[in-house]
């Protein structure tokens, strides 16, 4: 019987995750011509990516991204987790402040990305606003289609992935455990950062990997919101992808795969998933 | 009584920082449905040129910004069924994992492993495997296949929370008064997760209506929504970009509150079920 209920989540993942993955790693060996693909084992994909320094300054400017927009988001997000739950009062208000601040991770990525352009573009409300004022007399260039922009929109896209785990972490600490630090003469920021944080470390880490990963693959957030003017391991991934070199992209991808399992493996050393939820 | 005072001297800097944030994730999107509404001769930013209707009917008349109405109906199909598998296989899994089975780790993390992989390498993937096999892509059968393997994981993911919570009385009791394990499920706990169950729903179709980057392989031919408007964002220079954008938030918002209202009228029929009013 529980077999039975499990089969279709299996027979899904396996038909959609695991194959698909499986052959990404096969195709990664295999050469290609201009028209087709080759099935052959070579390591000349995975050699043409090692040796190749594009390689390199790819990585590092998306390490660049992920860690910037971890920073930001971890500190944004739990800041709103802390507010929701420690100083709104009643649950009602809680949960309909906590859903305001969800609601937008259910619309289109792709939406909130295009809704930055009338703000921050030459003529956006950012650079009327500087010009109107008189703080600058030229437009600022580098608001929009910059690693600026593109670290803003990954931000405004993944901070909810940090404050539903934190927050979710926060509502089942024991409140009886603040009281008691208080108590014992702890100052507000003494009780946050001995108590609260050590405490939230596996909501934490559930946002953490959730935005690491979320930005390690992305391509569309980056070629969109630096217009095409900057690249991560992703964007190489899909211009490959673009040019049919589906060998060469599926090497990318197994590295890439990598370097995201170590990320995460190291993560859910802090965390028990299966017991946070 | 000092407790109180420490506590609110934090609540108004939290508080202000809350708007803020609430501000910074709404702020673009409403930027964009002004903008949407823009006069005939209007242009991406602001100023507003007149208020007109103009660029809706652009997006409903006219081919020359994409095959938009088609894509959207099949769209919306497509997130129905996404909706429907979603439900009636995460249900069937939460129920698996509840009492556990050989391999519910394997399991488990293989369902969150299909959820972090990098969205780029498992449309590749899902293409490249169609593509080998001598399968046709096609958005009911690949991109069916690719928008599961990120619905389904959010679904167990929520049931998990749902059964860590559950309690298991309820369903002692009936057991205990002759109830077969299939009036257990169909007369106690799925009447009890009822609204759960919708939000659910509500993840499994909007996340597949708004799904871009794990579709990008896996549609064939025909393209879903957020493809069409991924297209738009790089040809179309008009606001009819932003009148699209308000739309599609139109009908996502749409589908959040009829979920929030049947969550609701659930919610209410349980309360006076038990108080006996």
């Amino acid at each position: 019987m529980r077999y039975l209920q499990i089969a279709p989540l299996v027979l899904v993942l396996l038909g959609f995750f695991v194959l698909p993955i499986a052959l990404i790693v096969i195709v990664s060996f295999w050469d290609y011509t201009a028209y087709s693909l080759v099935p052959d084992f070579i390591w000349l994909n995975y050699e043409e990516l090692f040796t190749s320094k594009v390689t390199y300054t790819i990585y590092l400017k998306t390490f660049k991204f992920v860690l910037l927009t971890w920073f930001f988001t971890l500190v944004i997000g739990f800041t709103v987790a802390y507010f929701l739950a420690f100083h709104v009062r009643t649950l009602k208000w809680q949960m309909a402040l906590f859903l305001l601040a969800t609601i937008p991770f259910l619309t289109s990525n792709i939406i909130r990305m295009i809704a930055w352009i009338p703000v921050l573009g030459r003529n956006g409300l950012v650079n009327q606003g500087l010009q109107s004022s008189g703080l600058t007399s030229e437009p600022i260039t580098w608001l929009l289609y910059s690693d600026f922009s593109v670290v803003l929109a990954f931000v405004h896209l993944y901070t909810l992935f940090m404050v539903v785990p934190i927050f979710n972490n926060m509502m089942r600490i024991d409140r009886s455990y603040i009281e008691a630090a208080y108590d014992a003469g702890a100052t507000g920021w003494q009780t946050l950062w001995r108590v609260v944080v050590p405490l939230c470390k596996p909501g934490i880490a559930i946002g953490s990997i959730f935005v690491i990963t979320l930005v390690m693959g992305d391509f569309v957030t980056v070629q969109t919101m630096s217009g095409g003017q900057s690249a991560s391991v992703g964007v190489a991934m899909n211009n490959k992808r673009a040019l049919l070199q589906y060998p060469a992209a599926a090497a990318d991808a197994v590295i890439l795969l990598i370097v995201v399992l170590i990320i995460v493996a190291l993560l859910m050393r802090v965390v028990n998933l299966r017991k946070a939820l | 009584m000092q407790k109180v005072s420490t506590r609110e001297r934090g609540y108004w800097p939290l508080l202000c920082f809350f708007v803020l944030f609430i501000l910074f994730l709404y702020g673009p999107m409403f930027a964009i449905f002004t903008l949407s509404f823009q006069g005939p001769q209007g242009g991406l930013t602001f100023p507003m040129n007149g208020v007109s209707l103009h660029w809706f009917a652009d997006l409903f008349q006219t081919q020359r910004v994409g095959d938009f109405k088609t894509s959207f109906l099949r769209s919306i199909t497509l997130a129905f069924l996404v909706m429907i598998i979603t439900v009636v296989i995460s249900l069937l899994a939460g129920l698996a994992f509840r009492r556990g089975f050989k391999g519910d780790g394997v399991v488990f993390y293989m369902t969150i492993a299909s959820l972090i992989v990098p969205s780029i390498l498992l449309t590749l993937g899902i293409g490249l495997s169609f593509d080998q096999l001598g399968y046709e892509a096609m958005w009911y059968t690949s991109g069916l296949g690719a928008h599961l393997s990120w619905t389904l994981p959010f679904g167990l993911l929520i049931m998990f929370a749902v059964f860590n919570r559950f309690n298991k009385s309820y369903e002692e009791a009936a057991r205990d008064m002759g109830a077969t394990p299939f009036q257990v499920v169909k007369m106690v706990i799925i009447p009890i997760i009822a609204p759960s169950l919708v939000g659910v729903g509500l993840f499994g179709f909007t996340l597949s209506f708004d799904e871009f980057a794990r579709s990008l392989l896996a549609m064939g031919v025909k393209n879903s929504l957020p493809l069409e408007l991924f297209g738009m964002t790089t040809t179309v220079t008009t606001p009819t970009l932003y009148a699209l954008g308000t739309l599609i938030t139109v009908v996502s918002f749409v589908v959040i509150g009829i979920s929030f209202l049947v969550i609701h009228i659930l919610q209410r029929r349980r309360l006076r079920r038990q108080t006996g009013v």
